[in-house]
């Protein structure tokens, strides 16, 4: 999986519920869904989902707990993807 | 003290309209908005005609964010955040975002059900194992409160946000609950108004007890016939209306355009006793509702000038000229003027007495009685009570001080409202 290609596709799935655009255009790894995108928790439901709908997996619960910044995001993609293959 | 009540701001999302000039223009002249409904018509309903609003995506996304309106399926509460922004800006207010609510100012925004569409995916996406798909406004826009909530946080209302419920009778409670806090000081400012979700999963309950037209499937704009001979049920609408009640004194301090001054009224209800039942009203309880109201609002029963009936179009509109006749002690000539806003927009439910509110107001504040259509052929039972010169068939321009708007709901429940052309 290509980083710089998942970094660009997540942004594109969280932009519309983002409330930060200084935050969003300086997107790193380490950036923070709530503390730094400062997307309303109660979207993150809707981030996850579009996340599954993207890539056709299903991020469990547990994962779903974890899935708070960019980096956690694409380990949890990169996994569930892997588990597929 | 208690403080006097008045309207500086109006909104309205009906059938025959959208917008205050749109609607007015079609009040005036008769303008109705029924329409053929394919998807009545595709599900074999008898009745496949209905009242709808009509809200581009463009509209809405004046009111709505993208993101607010992806996944978003509730009519209800985009009619009413339309009608109730519409109202708020009427009234002059500001829409600015403020680090503090506004704690002075609330909303009272009624419905019988919220997002009935988005309800029904949502049961077939739990039924279907797929509850963790729901996403995250399923909530939001399914409770009843849901267009209250959406308002309170785009206007950023600190007072009272809440929602009524009182079938039919809705929008007029919503008024009258506005007009008693603020009366009583413990509000400066209400927004009331009431929706109504549009569509078969709405309609379809009214459509199986055959209280809808069936005989107009192929004449939707004759369909909706209050006070006609040839009346043969109500027309299914939906839609919102909404107006700001404000504190006189906060009015006038900020020069504030005032439509009319809410005297008082009345809500109660005829308990299922006597002729009362679930669906019937109890015509004692109407008359004493009527009449109260008219005591509230310290006036005499002679004063009013026009009613605006609730008179649906079904074998119940002789009973309701009855019960006014006699609760305001006049008859034939002496009778006010009587109108129908079903006629031309159908019965809206729970935003029925909202969108009739706008109407009379409207009425009281340019000086016009809007005609009943579709009632050439007056029931031979209601001319008997009152003079046909009452219920105007084209629009009539004269001054008018005193309206009277009633609705009455399932449950037997009651209400009316007095308003007044206002005089400082």
């Amino acid at each position: 999986m290509n980083k710089e290609q998942t970094i660009e596709e997540l942004k594109s799935i969280v932009k519309p519920y983002i409330a930060n655009q200084e935050a969003f255009d300086t997107l790193t790894e380490e950036t923070d869904f709530i503390n730094d995108l400062k997307i309303n928790s109660a979207n993150l439901v809707d981030v996850i989902l579009d996340i599954e709908e993207k890539y056709n997996i299903v991020i469990d619960n547990e994962s779903m707990e974890r899935m708070i910044n960019v980096k956690a995001a694409m380990e949890i993609i990169d996994a569930k993807l892997s588990e597929k293959e | 003290m208690q403080k006097r009540v008045v309207i500086t701001g109006l909104g309205v999302v009906a059938p025959n309209g959208v917008g205050l000039n749109a609607f007015t223009h079609a009040i005036k002249n008769g303008i109705s908005g029924i329409k053929k409904d394919p998807e009545l018509e595709r599900l074999q309903f008898s009745c496949q005609i209905s009242g709808k609003p009509e809200v581009s995506t463009e509209l809405a996304l004046q009111y709505f964010t993208e993101l607010e309106l992806r996944n978003f399926n509730s009519t209800g509460i985009l009619y009413g955040v339309i009608a109730g922004i519409d109202a708020w800006k009427d009234a002059g207010l500001a829409m600015e975002i403020n680090e503090d609510p506004d704690w002075d100012s609330g909303t009272i925004f009624g419905t019988g059900t919220s997002g009935i569409d988005k309800f029904r995916e949502s049961i077939y996406k739990i039924d279907d194992f797929q509850t963790r798909r729901l996403g995250s406004t399923a909530v939001a826009q399914t409770m009843n409160s849901g267009v209250s909530a959406y308002l309170g946080g785009k206007l950023g209302l600190g007072n009272q946000v809440t929602t009524n419920s009182s079938a039919c009778t809705t929008g007029t409670e919503s008024i009258l609950m506005a007009y008693e806090r603020i009366q009583s000081g413990q509000a400066k400012r209400i927004l009331a108004g009431s929706t109504s979700d549009s569509g078969p999963y709405i309609w379809g309950g009214f459509d199986a007890m055959r209280v809808c037209t069936f005989k107009h499937n192929d004449s939707p704009a004759q369909g909706s016939r209050p006070m006609s001979v040839s009346a043969s049920g109500f027309v299914p609408g939906s839609g919102a209306g909404a107006v700001v009640l404000e504190d006189l004194e906060t009015a006038l301090a900020r020069g504030a355009k005032i439509y009319a001054e809410v005297l008082g009224g009345n809500v109660n209800s005829g308990g299922q006793r006597g002729l009362g039942t679930m669906t019937a009203p109890n015509p004692v309880a109407v008359q004493k509702c009527i009449k109260n109201a008219i005591e509230n609002a310290g006036i005499h029963a002679n004063e009013i000038d026009a009613i605006n009936g609730h008179l649906t179009a079904t074998s119940k509109d002789s009973l309701e000229i009855q019960n006014w006749s006699e609760a305001l002690g006049r008859k034939g000539i002496d009778f006010p003027y009587i109108n129908s806003l079903k006629s031309m927009v159908g019965h809206c439910l729970s935003g029925a007495g909202s969108i009739e509110s706008v109407a009379s107001i409207l009425q009281l504040h340019k000086g016009f009685v809007f005609p009943n259509i579709n009632c050439e052929d007056l029931h031979p039972e209601i001319t008997t009570l009152i003079d046909d010169s009452r219920i105007p068939r084209k629009v009539i321009e004269t001054k008018l001080n005193i309206i009277a708007k009633a609705s009455f709901g399932f449950g037997d429940v009651n209400g009316c409202v007095i308003f007044k052309k206002f005089k400082s």
